[in-house]
């Protein structure tokens, strides 16, 4: 009984339920002959929407309104530029994750400028801000495709103990979000925001102040995930962070955050982007068609939605 | 009287209702005959709000019948509650923002629809505004969004006491008069009476109980979800009123001789206007902002509080607390629990490394919900759970926690009840003697009483500074009113 | 009576913004100022217009549908197949779009689904529908379609006609009629919606379902323009109808929208694509000067406003 209350008191628990269950169907199709490759494939593509995922939450529990479209702009710009600075030296790499960083930082002081100097929805200030930022990606790209130096190269694809290093990186980001949003005054104030902006500024929160670091911190996730994703893929491309706007706040929604703002959820990320990775590979190990898993990919999401429709309150 | 000849409009017989652990109807009989006004009273968590509810065909008894006109009621709704002839006028206002005076009035009715449906409700609602608050002023084209509080709350008593030809016998009015001004109030509750000898029925909800004696033809008290008394409004007088609700009638303590306003002012502004004066709030003070409502007395507190915080950069100690009066709007955090809504602004305060010290936090939680007695079993449960007036008791905790030297107060004791009040008013007077400051707007007078210094305000202004014995109901009148009068 | 109410600043903004543009159109290309150049510059503007006004009818209910493009792609892919092919299964197929549609309003409100995410979902949907119907770009228009959007009317334009026809219409449901202030109340203040006795269930879903009798206007006449189909050809739409809702005034809560407002903005957007291409701006930079143009548009809408409040301050 008390199990029970607890599984339906904690709607994210449902996004490891489904993840788990996409995953037993698939390894029961393929007689378990995939079990490590799956796993570790789920582990690594799960591990950048878990990254710019954490962002996004953030943004999102910010309150109605609040969510960041320069996300894939971002990504693509910071890979670009970081690979282009790096130019295949293995001794740039520190000056390439300070450019990643820059990068990222330079975005959502732009991102929140907008926002509050124009006093624009968010939604349209990172649409607009992403249009510039890929303009940019694309006069720095110019189609010639860098490398990565080959020790991030070799990094990004490598495991540690049977895990993706990306995934021991998003798990560490992971509990620092965590903590962050749980223990911090930081989360605390976040969440204060998301659910009722005046009354927090009459309460003495310093709302500009965290608005700002959070588009920031946003931002720089973003980036982060730009970096990794384009050594992990050996260079950058112009639209590898496309299917990331919808994956962003797809994982951050399924995992149990509000999308009214005010509360969020980090263990529901995880669950939400093995998810929705491991249903693609599913439809794919049953051979459907492009058409198939899309429509099918939509109806997932909407069921879990539904089912998980509970309304969360603490 | 041939109220009891005649078939009653509505009665309610041996209601009950609980919502989970809480019995907020203990067996509740209520009648309203044409004809009347009903006053309804008693504290906070009474079970007016319930028994409105219930009347209103919003909630459905546990137990119990309802009859309309004599007739039982079979699966009574909001719907078949409004086929009646029964309207509501909520406490919280309920009109739509983004809409003109005219298009809330077609939302209020169904039948104003087809060809020249504007012009119909148009004609419909001006005429009424133009009833019950003669010289009013609104434009009924204009959207409430753009309106004042007291106007939007004149807007909405009188779109309830609309008829588009479904008829109208009954009208519950919620405190009706918790943003009038005094002018206003006595508009309305002449209206009211208008309304009765005509033929309708008033039930009258407030927690201003000269308003309840003046207007009402009978009183019902209620008082943990039962009525306990229902008779004339003759019978009653306020201190028998304010004895069967149950609450204790404290004497007024003075707070002894008026400290001096004298020394560094912990707040300022300059004068605004020609016959403006200087704002100046001295430590230790009891300040008070009095004058109609809605005169920028919010607003002068909202700058004070802006003036004194930082939106960009964090502080560690508060220089200033804010209470607000609008709950929902202003102050209530409403996916949390008591307490965190009650810690909020001490928070910094309990920070390493931008860490909260969690016991800490709970510990002086606890402390301060025995301090104020929050009536809850658990401060985990949510903030939404609390009525109104405990809710409130929240938000003063909130500022009152903090180390802020100075706390602003912006109307808090709306739709408080008595009880709650006192317990307020003595928690304030005990921090004023420890030394903090307060800087307290106020719809009511006797509250304004109790400060050591008063502006008054008028248009965006304060037109009036009383001291000490000179803070009397008259004074404060005057200069509220004085350029109305010349 | 106030000459300047707020409601009428809300149209006068975006209206100056879209003189304004204009001006600089036809100061770069005189030629443009001619019934032929007219109908060139404002070719596209009549299903961004529909799909702009489909968007708002959503976001009048304080929702916001993030599927408007891939919804319109499918509708244009059903009509450049089917409807020509078998026009009683086309048209029956977008009846049951439709009917889809005001379906999604009333799982929305039941369920009490955050809108953004259920849309999204949706969006997958479509757009896995339209890759299974239409795999390559093909199909044909309707010759009664052709023949309406090639028209020429008489002294003005046909996409002009057509735009002005739509934002009278929809003025007219919307701020005028009973059912139009009903909707728009709900968006306002639902509870006293629901409190006066009314369905609020059933003014979504007439809300949604006119929110698909548009959108499904919208890729009808886009293909009418086209003449074939892809499952890509409106993507852009969910974003240009967002942008465009948003530029004529409306907000994104609270039931304040402006059917006259929404149409001037997809036409400010329309033309501010022809305006780049005079402009003569490297492709690297396009759509960034887009991004750079929705930002300066705002921008004037802000000074503006805050210009009229001062003035209107006693």
């Amino acid at each position: 009984m008390t199990a029970l209350r607890f599984v339906f008191a904690k709607p994210w628990l449902w996004s490891f339920v489904a993840a788990f269950g996409t995953w037993l169907v698939t390894i029961l199709f393929t007689g378990g002959a995939s079990t490590l490759g799956l796993s570790q494939a789920a582990l690594t593509f799960a591990a950048f929407s878990i990254i710019v995922g954490l962002g996004q939450m953030f943004v999102v529990t910010l309150g109605p309104g609040n969510v960041d479209l320069s996300i894939p702009a971002t990504m693509t710009l910071a890979g670009t530029v970081a690979l282009k600075v790096m130019d295949t030296q293995d001794g740039a790499i520190l000056l390439g994750l300070l450019v990643t960083l820059g990068v990222g930082i330079g975005i959502g002081i732009a991102n929140y400028a907008l926002i509050k100097l124009l006093r624009i929805p968010p939604i349209i200030a990172t649409l607009s801000s992403s249009f510039i930022v890929q303009s940019i990606a694309i006069a720095t790209n110019r189609g010639i495709r860098i490398k990565p130096p080959a020790v991030l190269a070799e990094f990004s694809i490598a495991s540690f103990l049977g895990v993706p290093n990306v995934a021991w990186l998003a798990l560490v980001i992971s509990v620092f979000a965590w903590v962050l949003l749980e223990k911090g005054l930081f989360g605390r104030w976040v969440s204060a925001i998301g659910q009722n902006m005046r009354a927090a500024r009459l309460a003495g929160i310093p709302v500009d102040g965290v608005r700002f670091l959070t588009y920031m911190l946003c931002a720089v996730l973003a980036a982060i995930a730009g970096f990794l994703l384009s050594c992990f893929s050996g260079g950058a491309a112009l639209n590898m962070g496309s299917e990331y706007l919808l994956t962003s706040i797809a994982v951050v929604v399924i995992g149990g955050t509000a999308v009214a703002g005010g509360f969020a959820n980090v263990p529901g990320i995880w669950g939400a982007s093995l998810f929705l990775f491991l249903v693609v590979s599913m439809l794919n190990t049953y051979g459907a068609s492009a058409g198939v898993r899309m429509v099918l990919t939509g109806v997932i999401i909407i069921a879990v939605i539904i089912a998980a429709s509970r309304k969360a309150v603490r | 009287m041939t109220a009891t000849t005649t078939n009653p409009v509505i009665s309610v017989n041996g209601a009950t209702k609980s919502f989970g652990a809480v019995r907020a109807l203990a067996g509740v009989d209520f009648t309203v005959h044409p004809g009347e006004c009903v006053g309804l009273v008693g504290h906070n968590g009474a079970g007016k709000s319930t028994l409105v509810s219930i009347l209103n065909g919003g909630l459905t008894p546990d137990e119990g019948t309802i009859a309309l006109n004599g007739q039982p009621a079979v699966r009574y709704s909001i719907a078949q509650a409004r086929a009646t002839g029964l309207r509501c006028v909520f406490q919280e206002l309920s009109l739509c923002p983004n809409l003109t005076v005219t298009e809330n009035t077609r939302v209020a009715h169904r039948g104003l629809r087809g060809f020249g449906w504007r012009r119909r409700a148009r004609a419909l609602i001006r005429n009424k505004l133009d009833d019950i608050f003669p010289g009013h002023g609104i434009d009924v084209n204009q959207a409430i969004a753009s309106f004042t509080i007291a106007e939007r709350q004149m807007v909405e008593i009188a779109t309830a006491f609309t008829d588009a030809g479904t008829g109208l016998s009954l009208v519950i009015l919620d405190e009706p008069t918790s943003s009038l001004d005094a002018g206003l109030a006595s508009q309305l509750l002449a209206y009211i009476g208008r309304f009765t000898a005509a033929g309708g029925a008033i039930v009258l909800i407030s927690h201003i109980l000269g308003e309840i004696l003046s207007a009402s033809t009978r009183i019902v008290v209620m008082k943990d979800g039962k009525v306990v008394a229902d008779r004339p409004a003759t019978g009653f007088t306020i201190d028998s009123l304010v004895g069967a609700m149950g609450s204790v009638v404290r004497t007024r303590e003075g707070r002894g001789a008026a400290s001096a306003a004298t020394g560094t002012p912990v707040l300022s502004r300059p004068a605004r206007g020609q016959a403006g004066r200087a704002f100046r709030v001295f430590p230790g003070e009891l300040v008070g902002l009095a004058g109609l409502g809605g005169h920028g007395q919010t607003d002068m507190l909202v700058d004070l509080y802006m003036g004194e915080t930082n939106a960009w950069l964090p502080r560690r100690a508060a220089a200033v607390a804010f209470v607000a009066g609008d709950r929902a709007e202003d102050g209530n955090f409403p996916l949390w629990s008591i307490l965190r809504n009650m810690t909020l602004t001490l928070l910094p305060q309990l920070t390493r490394l931008g860490l909260v010290d969690g016991t800490r936090e709970s510990q002086i939680a606890t402390d301060w919900r025995q301090r104020i007695e929050v009536r809850t079993k658990d401060m985990s449960n949510p903030i939404l759970s609390l009525s109104g007036g405990n809710q409130q008791k929240v938000l003063f905790a909130r500022a009152l926690a903090s180390n802020a030297a100075v706390v602003l107060m912006d109307d808090p004791m709306r739709g408080v009840d008595i009880g709650t009040k006192q317990e307020v008013y003595a928690m304030l007077r005990a921090e004023a003697q420890k030394g903090r400051t307060f800087v307290w707007y106020s719809t009511e007078m006797d509250e304004v009483c109790q400060c050591d210094r008063v502006y008054v305000f008028r248009e965006g202004a304060i037109v009036a500074e009383l001291a000490g014995a000179g803070i009397t109901e008259d004074s404060i009148l005057a200069a509220s009113f004085a350029e109305a009068a010349a | 009576m106030k000459l300047l109410t707020p409601d009428r600043l809300r149209l006068l903004v975006p209206a100056l913004s879209l003189a304004v543009l204009l001006g600089a159109v036809f100061w770069l290309q005189p030629r443009t100022m001619s019934y032929t150049g007219l109908n060139l510059l404002f070719n596209l503007a009549v299903p961004i217009a529909l799909a702009t006004i489909a968007q708002m009818f959503v976001m009048m209910v304080n929702d916001l549908d993030l599927s408007m493009g891939t919804f319109v792609s499918f509708v244009a892919c059903i009509t450049a197949t089917w409807v020509q092919s078998d026009p009683l299964l086309g048209y029956g197929a977008l009846a049951l779009c439709i009917a889809a549609y005001s379906a999604i309003g009333v799982v929305i409100y039941v369920r009490q689904l955050p809108a953004i995410v259920v849309t999204l979902g949706m969006s997958f949907v479509w757009g896995g529908l339209a890759v299974l119907l239409l795999p390559a770009p093909g199909g044909s228009a309707p010759d009664w379609i052709r023949a309406m959007m090639t028209a020429k009317p008489p002294f003005v334009p046909m996409a002009i006609v057509a735009s002005v026809l739509i934002a009278a219409v929809t003025h007219w449901l919307v701020m005028r009629s009973s059912l139009g202030v009903l909707l728009r109340g709900v968006g306002g203040n639902e509870k006293t919606v629901r409190r006066a006795g009314w369905s609020v269930l059933r003014a979504r879903a007439i809300a949604y379902a006119l929110a698909g009798v548009f959108a499904v206007l919208a890729g009808m006449t886009l293909v009418g323009l086209t003449t074939s189909a892809d499952a890509n050809i409106a993507l852009r739409y969910t974003l240009l109808s967002i942008a465009g809702v948003i530029l004529g005034g409306g907000e994104f809560i609270g039931g304040r929208v402006s059917p006259i407002g929404a149409v001037i903005g997809a036409l400010t957007l329309t033309l501010a694509a022809s305006f780049l291409s005079f402009l003569k701006i490297s492709p690297d930079w396009q759509i960034g000067a887009q991004g750079m143009i929705l930002i300066i548009v705002l921008a004037v809408r802000l000074a503006l406003n805050r210009r009229e409040q001062r003035g209107a301050r006693p």
